[in-house]
C-alpha cells in the first residue's frame, strides 16, 4: 500500500499505522500475533517438565531417573536424529498405522455410504456394530495373535478394529446429511448408480470421511504403541520397552517426545484433508 | 395421430391418461383422475393452492415417481423414469457447491458423457442466462436468482424437449422474479420447448402461459381452464394482461373452493398465496 493512503489518518499514531499498513511488515506482526498463545503453552508445558526433571534430579532417592528431564532428553533425541536412528524407530510404526488406516478407509468407507443410503443396512447393523464398538481394540489382542501368523499382521488387525468405527459412523452420518433433492436433479439429468457415487456422493461426504479418518488417527495411535509392547522388535512401542529394559531413560523420553510429535503431524495432516474436502464455504 | 405432429422435432407432447394417486399410509387419494393433453411446444401454467398435488404431478411428469393408476406418455412413450430429454427445476436451486458454476452446468453433458465438448455449450448458455462474468464463481457466493439462473443453464444444456418447473421463482424478490419469467418465456420459446410450470402465482401464469390449468384440491385434479392469447414480450401494466389476470383470479376462486368453503376449513386456507 502506498504512503499516501495513510496520510489522511494524521493521528499520533499515524507513523505505527503507516509501519503496519505496509505489507510484509503487517503479515509478520499479525503472524505473531496469531503464535503469542500456542508458543505460551509450549513454553508452560516445557516449564512444567524441566521443573518435574529438576524435582527428580535433585532427590537422591530418584536421581537415577534424571534422564526424564527435558536436557537428557532432547540431548538423546539430538542423537537419535543425528545418527540415523529416528527413521528406524519411527517407520515400521507409521508403516504399520498406514497400512491399518489404508484397510480402515478401504472397508469402512462403502459400509459406511451403504449404511447412510440404504435404511435396510442402518438397521440391520445398528445392534451389532454398537456392540462391536464398545470392544477395546486390545481386548482383540489374544484373538489376533492367535489368527495371524506374524505379529505385524497382528498389530494391523488390531489398528483396523481400533480404526474403522469413527470412519464408518462419520460416513454414514455424511451420507445421511445429504440433501434428497441433490440426488433427484442428478437423477433428472441422467446419473447412473456409478456416476452418483463418484459426482455426488464421494464429493459430498469427503469431509465427513476425512473427519472419521481424523477420529480413527487418534484412536489408532493410541492403540499403537501397547499393541507394539508385544512380539515385534521395531516401532515406538518396542523402543520405549526396549530403553526401559536398559535404563535408558533419556532415550525412553526422547521416544515420547517422538510419538507426540508424530500424532501432532498425523492429525494436522488430516485436518488440512478436511478442509481441502469441505464445500462449504466459511463466512 | 395428433394434428400438432408437425409442430416440432424439438419439442414434447405429453398426454396424462386418467392419472390417479394415493400416498402409501394415506386414506383419500391426492391426485384423482387427472387427465389433459399439452401440445407440443405449448406453455402451461399449473395453478392452485398448497398442498393440491401439483408437484405430485409434475414429479409423475419427469418420471421421478409413478402414478398409483393410470399414466402419463411424452411423445406416445409411457414415462417410467426420468430422461435428459426432459427437465425439472425446483424452487430450491440445488446446486452442487463443490462444482463452480460452469461444472454444474455442465453436470448433464458430463453425465451423457459428453464432458469435454461441453465447454463451449456450457459458457454459451452462462452467457444466454447473464451469468457470463461468473463461469468460474463458487455457486455459493451467488445470489439466489443467480442461482437459479445456473439451474436453468444445467436444465438447457442437455438440450431437452420439455422443461417442468416446480415454483422455481417464488423464493426470489419481485423484481429479479419478473426478469427470470420474461427470460424463461423468451428462451422457450426461441427454442420450442414445451413449458409445464407449477406456480401459485397468478400473474406469473399469465406472465408465462399459452394456457392455464387449474387444480382443485381434496381430490387434486384439474377443474378450469383458461387460454391466455397475448403476445410476447408481455407487458404486466397492460389493459388485456390484468383483465386476464382478474378473469383467471376470480376463475380461481370459483373453482378450487368447495374444501375451504365448508366450516371446519376456515382459516386453515392460504389465502395470501393465491393473491398475487
Ligand atoms: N411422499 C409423500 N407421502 C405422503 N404424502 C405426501 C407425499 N408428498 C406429498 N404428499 C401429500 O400430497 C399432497 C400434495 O402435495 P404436493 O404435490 O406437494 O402439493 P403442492 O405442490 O400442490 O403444494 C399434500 O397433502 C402432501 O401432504
Ligand atoms: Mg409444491
Amino acid at each position: 500500500m502506498s504512503i499516501g493512503e495513510a496520510t489522511s489518518e494524521q493521528t499520533p499514531d499515524s507513523t505505527r499505522m503507516r509501519w503496519r499498513r505496509s505489507g510484509g511488515a503487517a503479515l509478520v506482526v499479525r503472524g505473531l500475533h496469531r503464535a503469542v498463545y500456542p508458543l505460551l503453552g509450549v513454553a508452560v508445558l516445557l516449564a512444567l517438565w524441566w521443573y518435574g526433571g529438576h524435582l527428580i534430579a535433585s532427590d537422591p532417592a530418584t536421581e537415577s531417573f534424571a534422564g526424564f528431564g527435558p536436557g537428557p532428553t532432547f540431548a538423546s533425541l539430538a542423537d537419535l536424529i543425528r545418527s540415523g536412528q529416528l527413521w528406524g524407530i519411527a517407520y515400521p510404526s507409521l508403516h504399520r498405522i498406514g497400512l491399518g488406516l489404508l484397510w480402515a478407509t478401504v472397508l469402512g468407507v462403502p459400509i459406511g455410504v451403504s449404511i447412510g443410503y440404504f435404511r435396510v443396512a442402518q438397521e440391520t447393523t445398528h445392534i451389532p456394530f454398537q456392540f462391536l464398538r464398545m470392544i477395546s481394540p486390545l481386548a482383540w489382542m489374544p484373538i489376533a495373535v492367535l489368527a495371524f501368523a506374524s505379529w505385524d499382521g497382528a498389530i494391523v488387525f488390531l489398528i483396523i478394529v481400533a480404526a474403522i468405527w469413527p470412519i464408518i459412523f462419520s460416513t454414514a452420518h455424511g451420507v445421511k446429511r445429504i440433501d434428497p433433492l441433490w440426488f433427484r436433479v442428478a437423477r433428472n439429468l441422467g446419473a447412473g448408480g456409478g456416476q452418483m457415487l463418484r459426482r455426488i456422493i464421494l464429493p459430498a461426504i469427503g469431509q465427513d470421511v476425512f473427519a472419521g479418518i481424523r477420529l480413527a488417527v487418534g484412536v489408532a495411535w493410541i492403540v499403537l504403541v501397547p499393541a507394539e509392547y508385544l512380539g515385534v522388535t521395531s516401532g515406538l512401542g518396542y523402543a520405549i520397552n526396549d530403553a526401559r529394559d536398559t535404563l535408558a531413560y533419556n532415550d525412553l523420553a526422547a521416544i515420547v517426545v517422538v510419538i507426540g510429535v508424530l500424532g501432532y503431524a498425523l492429525d494436522r495432516i488430516c485436518l488440512f484433508l478436511i478442509q481441502h474436502f469441505s464445500w462449504r464455504v466459511e463466512l | 395421430m395428433s394434428s400438432h405432429r408437425e409442430s416440432s422435432a424439438m419439442s414434447a407432447r405429453i398426454a396424462i391418461d386418467y392419472v390417479t394417486h394415493t400416498f402409501r399410509g394415506q386414506p383419500t387419494a391426492t391426485l384423482e383422475d387427472v387427465d389433459a393433453t399439452i401440445q407440443a411446444g405449448e406453455k402451461i401454467a399449473l395453478i392452485g393452492r398448497s398442498g393440491c398435488g401439483k408437484s405430485t404431478l409434475l414429479h409423475m411428469l419427469a418420471g421421478l415417481m409413478l402414478p398409483s393408476q393410470g399414466c402419463v406418455r411424452i411423445d406416445g412413450r409411457r414415462v417410467t423414469k426420468p430422461s435428459a430429454k426432459w427437465n425439472m427445476m425446483f424452487q430450491k436451486p440445488s446446486l452442487y457447491p463443490w462444482m463452480n458454476v460452469r461444472q454444474n452446468a455442465a453436470l448433464g453433458l458430463v453425465f451423457a458423457g459428453q464432458g469435454r465438448s461441453a465447454n463451449t455449450r456450457v459458457d454459451a448458455l452462462l452467457d444466454l442466462v447473464g451469468l457470463g462474468d461468473n463461469k468460474d464463481a463458487n455457486v455459493q457466493q451467488l445470489s439466489g436468482g443467480q442461482q437459479q439462473r445456473v439451474a436453468l443453464a444445467r436444465s438447457l444444456a442437455t438440450e431437452p424437449d420439455l422443461l417442468l418447473l416446480d415454483e422455481p421463482f417464488s423464493a426470489l424478490d419481485a423484481f429479479t422474479r419478473s426478469a427470470l419469467q420474461d427470460e424463461v418465456a423468451h428462451i422457450t420459446r426461441q427454442r420450442d420447448l414445451t413449458l409445464v410450470i407449477v406456480t401459485h402465482d397468478i400473474e406469473e401464469a399469465v406472465a408465462m402461459a399459452d394456457r392455464v390449468l387449474i387444480m382443485s384440491r381434496n381430490p387434486g385434479t384439474i377443474v378450469g381452464e383458461l387460454r391466455v392469447d397475448l403476445p410476447f414480450p408481455r407487458d404486466r401494466n397492460r389493459a388485456e394482461f390484468t383483465k386476464l389476470r382478474e378473469h383467471l383470479m376470480n376463475k380461481f376462486r370459483d373453482s378450487g373452493d368447495a374444501h375451504a368453503a365448508k366450516p371446519e376449513n376456515i382459516g386453515k386456507d392460504d389465502a395470501s398465496q393465491a393473491a398475487a
